[in-house]
């Protein structure tokens, strides 16, 4: 099947979000942010990087841009979304996921190998795991800090809003180890640490093994099954 | 010609790690009578014409929805800046 990767000016890991597609069996097609057509893509990853330099705020002039009218369009009908860092962000500045992002709780831009509890197994990318399960996924970010007021964040929790949270040390300041949410309907899933990172043996994670975690090609081939099921 | 100003500063509820930074220096400094200091951001948009109530109208609307995420941020002002007494770009 076709999942489209959409590659903004600033966005880092498209090529890396397209390998990930490519190693979970399917096929990456490259869309273009200046542009209204999604080519026919069954699921949409938005990747990582600093789109737009960060102007404004993380993610808020992505959001802004024609091909997000189509993604926000193609979320709202079921399609699978996914955001991975900057993508997370410019899911919340979209208003698909509620919060926002704002800078580490440290001031410093956190990078590491992050061990995360999966809290919703049933959404879109995430249905290879169990509920519970502890995978390791890589982290880079500077404004990774999940924020919401006191209502909002008692409704997330309140509805199970929340995919994914730390495990260990809060390595940024996130409300509640938040790390990654889903929406209602469980179609578009944002988390700030990078699966796409975690997909080949050597270039992984270190987990039991050095650079051998392999946690997230699973979120790419959930989003995938669950299409073609 | 007329100068509309837009200050939006981070939610008062919400860390300002920019903000706490500069105290820090400023203390360092020996600027005790200063207890903290929060950062926010000024836009300067220009406009053609007076600035009538519908324009403002349109500047607040834009203001709420772009120039600042209300998730994270208020928008704590708009006014009119008298255009003769507003820094002007030197044009080239």
């Amino acid at each position: 099947m076709r999942v489209g990767v959409v590659t903004f000016p600033g966005t880092l890991d498209d090529r890396d979000a397209q390998r990930a597609v490519r190693l979970a069996g399917h096929e990456a097609v490259a869309l273009w942010h200046g542009e209204h057509d999604l080519q026919g893509v069954e699921a949409i990853v938005l990747p990582g990087g600093f789109s737009y330099g960060d102007y404004l705020r993380c993610g808020a002039i992505a959001a802004l841009s024609p091909i997000m009218t189509e993604v926000v369009d193609a979320a709202r009908r079921g399609m699978p979304v996914l955001g991975i860092c900057n993508g997370f962000q410019m899911l919340a500045e979209a208003r698909l996921l509620p919060g926002g992002l704002v800078r580490n709780a440290s001031g410093l831009f956190v990078r590491k190998d992050q061990v995360l509890r999966v809290e919703r197994a049933d959404t879109a990318w995430t249905n290879r795991f169990d509920s519970g399960q502890e995978i390791v996924i890589p982290m880079k970010n500077g404004e990774g800090r999940f924020v919401a007021t006191p209502e909002e964040l008692a409704r997330i929790e309140g509805e199970g809003l929340v995919a994914f949270r730390y495990v260990g040390e809060n390595p940024n300041g996130s409300l509640d180890d938040i790390a990654g949410l889903t929406n209602e309907a469980g179609n578009v899933v944002g988390l700030m640490p990078h699966p796409e990172h975690a997909v080949e043996l050597g270039f992984g994670p270190t987990t039991t093994r050095m650079k051998a975690g392999l946690d997230g090609l699973e979120i790419f081939k959930s989003a995938l099954e669950r299409v073609a099921a | 010609m007329a100068l509309i100003v837009v200050d939006v500063m981070p939610k008062a509820e919400i860390l300002d790690p920019q903000g706490k930074a500069v105290t820090r220096a400023l203390a360092r400094l020996g600027h005790e009578a200063v207890g903290e200091v929060r950062v926010g951001k000024r836009f300067e948009l220009r406009v053609e014409g007076e600035a009538t109530e519908a324009l403002l109208a349109q500047v607040r609307e834009v203001a709420g929805e772009v120039l600042a995420n209300t998730v994270i941020e208020d928008v704590v002002g708009v006014h009119v800046v008298d255009d003769a007494a507003a820094p002007q770009q030197v044009s080239r």
